[in-house]
């Protein structure tokens, strides 16, 4: 096999992966502050994407530019679910917390589908089909241009939790809930503004979507298991986990098609997902509880 | 033991009788009903929810444009939707039965219309599949299965018989092909039959590779930098919608330009929804599959009537087949004067329609319960929608080839 393909593809999966990363770390965010699964996280995303490309066909906005007003409207939504449907249920048993949210995701998969019935919708930029040409090499420039804003929105979010004041308190929510209480922190604000960043993520990862796949009110679901997958592999709660988590499924599924089946792809990542779950539970760069 | 009969038991009892008894005559009515009730049966959501819906199209029209023909169509339409799932398929058409449809039509998806077939052979509920290809839906030896849709087989035969005529008529023949296909029942289905097939049919190239491809990836970049990296001068892909517009994307992407692309009978690229995603790149990519006979009244009846009801939306095979699997069920309503599952799965046997909308010979089904007469064409995409350009005699337009550059059009 010629070494550059095994180049392209492999700087593929890892373009793609940095994608899924930014996806999954909203759902990492969430959780390791909240403590609550949220499974409408993949239906947010694709409201997102239909959000990019309403805009783009109606205005002609590049996904590219809407993706920060649609992370600000998706944060908005978060922290108002977070506010209003799931701090009552934070206390409740999780089975609870899981219906919930299943329930939203059906809410959301049917209303989108009752809108802009199942036909598959994308973005055609200018520059959509183009390439980046490296020697032998052949990359994707919508990939690239979105892993990199991928890596430096997980930068931002980074730095945000280490070096702000909020960000601090929302890691001290996190790290234990009674202290936070007692020191007076409003923990159900800081909750609602943790569900609302991990929203605004997603928007951001499913404005960028909207470039790299195409939508349907269906693909939810499967970017919900997608994002677990990733979440569980790299460690709950672990920012650099989800993106590691992220590179590591784009990569083995870009290396799997390419040395074996390519429909036995997603099979490679769930074996991934086994072995990490038996060598260790934590997740690659997650704390052990 | 003995048991007691008290005048208030034996008031009920007679009570219960004579309900049973009154109500029986609209048990008869019942099944000499003057409406057939048609169970039509397709995945409305889901990944196949766009097909589904062409399908649907068609069915809905035909009462209006039979009864517009004088033909006698009065029949009753029940919809179901098997959400892009083969379960949900069983169920539904369970159900559809249950509800009192007296024929099934359906389903598009090969899995799903071997999970109806089980159900409607069960009932005794006569099921005309529109379009499915996989072989062994009428290999069973079902009594109450037809259809009216080429098998597997049958579509890479005529598919590869027109590869020939393709070469000789453009003066390009390719020495080396790569085969990509959507791996699930119907995908299967035509690698296997190609696989046994292409040996007989003493074809000028060679397969160098063969893809498969899960039919729900959201992404194909691996597979076409495989296919790429074959050098193949024929790309030959069996897909559905959504992953024949993903392969072309990524043929752009990664400028592989074969001078070929040709579907050996497959969905993808001659609809709708493929020609508003990829404008220009839906170009000169060629299709051997069954399609309407664009000189055929019926076929402009059946056109007009479309073009006014979904002005904007694409007339292809999935309306065209349904709309037929409507037409042979009224016919057998017709025939048989009666909604009972045997006496109709007798009349659709001897169907014998010769004007229709698909081309080929007249709809008539084997002891297998398969049409045999249809027949494939080679459409090619030109100005961005599909033309029939062999054979000759139905031709719309000239066969042009070798596929431009990507980067020229």
């Amino acid at each position: 096999m010629p070494a550059e393909l095994i180049f392209n593809v492999a700087i593929q999966g890892i373009l793609t992966g940095l994608v899924y990363g930014l996806m999954a770390l909203g759902l990492s965010v969430i959780f390791g502050v909240v403590r609550v699964v949220n499974f409408a996280h993949g239906e947010m995303m694709t409201i997102a994407s239909y959000a990019a490309i309403i805009a783009f066909g109606a205005w002609g906005i590049d996904p590219l530019v809407a993706m920060v007003p649609i992370a600000v409207v998706l944060f908005a939504l978060g922290y108002i679910m977070q506010a209003v449907l799931i701090n009552p249920f934070i206390n409740r048993p999780e089975h609870s917390q899981f219906m919930l949210l299943a329930a939203v995701a059906l809410i959301m998969v049917n209303g989108l589908l009752m809108i802009f019935g199942p036909d598959a919708r994308n973005v055609m930029v200018d520059y959509a089909l183009d390439s980046f040409e490296i020697g032998p090499l052949l990359v994707d420039k919508v990939r690239v241009i979105t892993a990199a804003l991928a890596m430096a929105i997980t930068a931002g979010l980074f730095a945000f939790f280490k070096l702000s004041r909020t960000g601090k308190a929302i890691r001290a929510c996190a790290d234990n809930h009674m202290g936070a209480l007692v020191v007076g922190l409003n923990v159900k604000r800081l909750y609602a503004l943790t569900f609302g960043i991990g929203s605004a993520c997603v928007g951001a990862a499913g404005a960028m979507m909207a470039l790299l796949i195409d939508t349907t009110p269906n693909i939810g679901p499967a970017f919900t298991l997608q994002a677990f997958v990733i979440v569980i592999v790299g460690g709950l709660g672990s920012m650099p986990g989800a993106l590691l988590g992220g590179v590591l499924i784009g990569l083995s599924e870009a290396m799997s098609g390419l040395f074996f089946a390519p429909s036995a792809k997603s099979m490679f990542a769930i074996a991934i997902l086994i072995l990490v779950l038996l060598f260790r539970p934590q997740g690659l760069l997650g704390r052990k509880a | 033991m003995s048991v007691k009969i008290t005048r208030r038991k034996f008031t009920a009892t007679a009570a219960g009788a004579a309900l049973v008894a009154g109500t029986a005559p609209f048990n008869i009515v019942k099944a000499q009903s003057n409406t057939l009730k048609i169970g039509s049966i397709h995945p409305r959501s889901g990944f196949q929810a766009q097909l589904g819906i062409a399908c649907q199209r068609g069915i809905d029209l035909a009462p209006r444009v039979l009864k517009g023909m004088g033909i006698d169509a009065n029949v009753e339409i029940m919809n179901a939707d098997t959400e892009s799932n083969v379960d949900v398929a069983r169920s539904r058409a369970e159900k559809l039965i249950n509800d009192g449809a007296n024929v099934l039509i359906g389903a598009f998806d090969s899995g799903q219309s071997a999970a109806i077939a089980q159900v409607a052979e069960q009932k005794g509920v006569p099921y005309i599949i529109n379009v499915a290809a996989a072989p062994q839906i009428t290999e069973q030896g079902y009594k109450f299965v037809f259809r009216n849709f080429p098998t597997a087989p049958m579509l890479v035969g005529d598919g590869l018989n027109l590869m020939k005529g393709v070469f000789e008529k453009s003066g390009i023949t390719p020495k080396t092909a790569v085969f990509m296909h959507v791996n699930d029942t119907f995908g299967q289905s035509m690698a296997g039959a190609i696989k046994a097939m292409a040996p007989r049919f003493n074809l000028p190239f060679q397969i160098v590779d063969t893809i498969a491809y899960d039919p729900q990836a959201k992404d194909l970049s691996v597979e076409i930098a495989k296919a790429k990296a074959t050098g193949a001068e024929l790309l030959m892909p069996v897909t559905r919608l959504n992953d024949a517009i993903m392969i072309i994307r990524e043929m752009v992407k990664q400028r592989w330009e074969p001078p070929i692309v040709m579907s050996p009978g497959a969905p993808g690229f001659y609809e709708g929804q493929f020609y508003k995603t990829l404008g220009k790149f839906s170009n000169y990519l060629l299709t051997n599959v069954p399609w309407y006979n664009p000189r055929s009244s019926i076929t402009q009846k059946l056109l007009d009537e479309f073009t006014k009801s979904y002005k904007g939306e694409l007339f292809e095979l999935n309306v065209g087949f349904s709309f037929e699997a409507v037409m042979v069920a009224v016919s057998a309503f017709n025939a048989a004067k009666s909604t009972n599952g045997a006496a109709l799965a007798d009349a659709i046997r001897k169907t014998n329609i010769t004007d229709h909308v698909m081309a080929g010979g007249p709809l008539q089904f084997d002891a297998k319960g398969q049409n045999v007469n249809i027949k494939s064409v080679t459409l090619q995409n030109l100005e961005q929608r599909p033309k029939v350009v062999l054979p000759l005699e139905i031709a719309e337009d000239n066969l042009t080839l070798p596929m431009p550059s990507w980067s020229k059009r």
